[in-house]
């Protein structure tokens, strides 16, 4: 029971990163962004690459930090990796979405995602191959928390989970504390009235995407250093993400970071009582339940 | 040059039970603005529904109740509906991205309760012990397939022949007045979430009218045809054929499947064998390559919606 509430939280830690950006752009743009779970296997995969360029140009960069199997090759590849998935996520859409927009054809970016996650999905299968990858080919063993009850715990998720801790509140900082962060909001609520009072709409979309895109790629990580990686990541993590976009309202930046958590406790823990084979269908059930209880979520607004 | 006439049954078959399919899409999409990102769930419930009502018993899984073929058919049009009255209910007076997501959830979760629900499905190995009707007095052979062509080229003309009197009557103006302007809908005292869900529901009892047929042409169904990769397929359909039109959604339909089985047999035929495993993944960079493409180029379609100007119920095309 407390092992899966520890795997839940680890989990939800990386759900958290990636609703957060969705939720932004679902509500600035909105429109239910499918694509944007494959932001999450670009930066997986970038970090990849940069990693072992890393790590083959710079010896030093390949030793492990501390008892975890992250290497400094892989901090900095993953530093790059949220650049480069912000600049796709900018130029995505620009190539697509904006367009799309233009046309004034707001249902149709819906479908737009779609077509753009098979794309951007397969592009990555057939660049990478269809197996999965690893960061790190060492063995990292759990370090025994407790054994009766028996807890296990890998160093690199405890580092990943307090990494995430600190970003989301460095986000938290931002949203409350700079201008920034109160022009972002105020597009979030109000695109028309925002730029009435002077912020500059589109340079806000293209914050928002960079944003997004980082915390996509920083969630994609993580999740390759505690799972693998495969072109299959934005697939599978797709629907427990707008699972916690849902359970925190959609917009919600607060109601995201915490639905990501609730989603993946509630996950892991209803392994207790579903077969594991299951576990594909919780966040389906999780969205029926608060369209059930509580149709716009924690901290959601109605909206039409 | 028989093998070419009874592929092309084979072809034609699979094309016009996609074409119904894609009929349904367009009810909920083209002329309502529902997004249903989980077309393959109706569709799948149609399918299992028919063959589970329609089967024979079966030591390892539930069903088999044996109902002659127009009762079980028709079991499998209701289970679609059932299904779409519970994700409709719950998501039509939400915000549209609420419905998008519902409906792509119903769809992960239908092909995970099929594959893991052995009790009730056959799980992975799919439902077994369907007997297509009239089998006993046409046999296995050409006739049959050419018999079930007629019967399914039936059927898509009915639901083609239904929606368009739909599309033009009252009701149809109504799907589109919401479509276009809900608030203005809502002020003349129509009730949009009501209509919306009458649509919903609707379109995808046509999905699973092409699930069960589907089904039935097989006698079998398995986790492996309710895929997403389906959805994707009459989506595409539906946008190169034109939203709305409900005779380009035909065409779309029968384009689309050309296209994609000559990529596939071209893929097989003529793709080096290490390239073998990725011919899949370059089907579907193909199949988003089109949507993508034809939102951006020629979001209409390629034939686009007529704009009906119904009077006393009179529609002019």
């Amino acid at each position: 029971m407390i092992q899966h509430m520890l795997d839940g939280i680890l989990v939800g830690a990386i759900l958290s990163l990636g609703a957060t950006g969705l939720t932004m752009v679902m509500h600035m743009l909105r429109f239910a962004n499918f694509s944007h779970a494959e932001l999450l296997s670009i930066g997986a995969y970038s970090a990849l690459v940069f990693d072992a360029i890393f790590k083959s140009a710079l010896p030093v960069f390949a030793t492990q930090i501390g008892p975890l199997s992250m290497t400094l090759a892989l901090g900095l590849a993953m530093i790059l990796a949220m650049g480069i998935t912000g600049a796709s996520a900018v130029l995505f859409d620009r190539l697509v979405f904006r367009r799309v927009r233009e046309k004034g054809d707001e249902l149709s970016m819906v479908f737009a995602s779609f077509g753009l996650a098979l794309i951007i999905r397969n592009a990555i299968g057939l660049i990478f191959g269809l197996h999965t990858k690893l960061y790190s080919q060492d063995i990292v063993f759990a370090t025994v928390l407790s054994r009766d009850p028996l807890l296990l715990v890998k160093p690199d998720q405890l580092a990943t989970l307090g990494i995430a801790l600190v970003i989301i509140l460095a986000l938290h900082l931002t949203l409350s504390r700079t201008n920034f962060g109160f022009a972002l909001r105020a597009v979030a609520e109000n695109p028309n009235l925002a730029q009435v009072n002077g912020i500059n709409l589109q340079k806000m979309i293209v914050t928002v995407w960079v944003l997004g895109g980082g915390l996509a790629a920083l969630a994609g990580v993580f999740y390759g250093l505690s799972n693998q990686i495969t072109p299959t990541i934005g697939r599978d993590l797709v629907l427990p993400i707008f699972a916690a976009t849902i359970v925190g309202g959609i917009g919600s930046i607060y109601g995201a970071l915490l639905g990501g958590f609730i989603v993946g406790l509630a996950a892991n823990l209803a392994l207790l009582i579903l077969p594991s084979g299951y576990s594909p269908s919780v966040p389906f059930l999780i969205i029926l339940a608060v369209l059930l209880i509580r149709p716009n979520g924690l901290f959601g607004e109605a909206r039409t | 040059m028989i093998g070419l006439i009874s592929y092309l049954v084979f072809f034609t078959t699979v094309a016009s039970i996609l074409a119904i399919a894609v009929l349904g899409l367009n009810l909920q999409w083209g002329n309502t603005g529902l997004f249903n990102g989980g077309v393959v769930a109706f569709f799948g419930a149609g399918a299992y529904g028919t063959l589970l009502l329609g089967g024979t018993p079966q030591p390892d899984h539930m069903g088999g109740f044996g109902l002659i073929y127009p009762l079980a058919l028709l079991g499998g049009m209701v289970a679609a509906g059932l299904l779409a009255w519970i994700v409709g209910v719950l998501t039509l007076r939400m915000r549209h991205d609420y419905l998008a997501i519902s409906t792509f959830g119903v769809a992960v979760a239908f092909e995970n309760l099929m594959r893991n629900a052995e009790w009730l499905s056959g799980g992975a190995k799919g439902i077994r012990g369907f007997e297509r009707p009239l089998r006993a007095a046409l046999g296995d052979g050409f006739l049959y397939n050419l018999l079930f062509l007629l019967f399914v080229l039936l059927l898509l003309f009915a639901t083609y022949r239904f929606l368009e009197l739909l599309v033009g009557s009252p009701f149809g103006r109504l799907l589109r007045a919401i479509r276009e302007d809900e608030t203005a809908a809502r002020s003349l005292g129509k009730s949009p979430d009501r209509i919306r869900l009458i649509a919903f529901i609707t379109g995808s009892v046509i999905m699973g009218l092409a699930g069960g047929l589907y089904g039935t042409f097989y006698a079998f169904v398995s986790p492996q045809d309710v895929l997403p990769t389906l959805t994707f397929q009459i989506w595409a359909m539906l946008i190169v054929g034109g939203a709305g039109n409900n005779r380009g959604a035909i065409m779309g339909a029968f384009l689309i499947w050309a296209a994609w089985t000559a990529s596939g047999w071209g893929l097989s035929r003529f793709a080096p064998v290490e390239m073998q495993i990725f011919a899949g993944s370059i089907q579907y960079v193909l199949i988003g390559l089109v949507i993508v493409g034809m939102l951006l180029w020629r979001p209409q379609g390629l034939f686009p919606e007529r704009l009906v100007v119904s009077q006393s119920g009179h529609a002019k095309n």
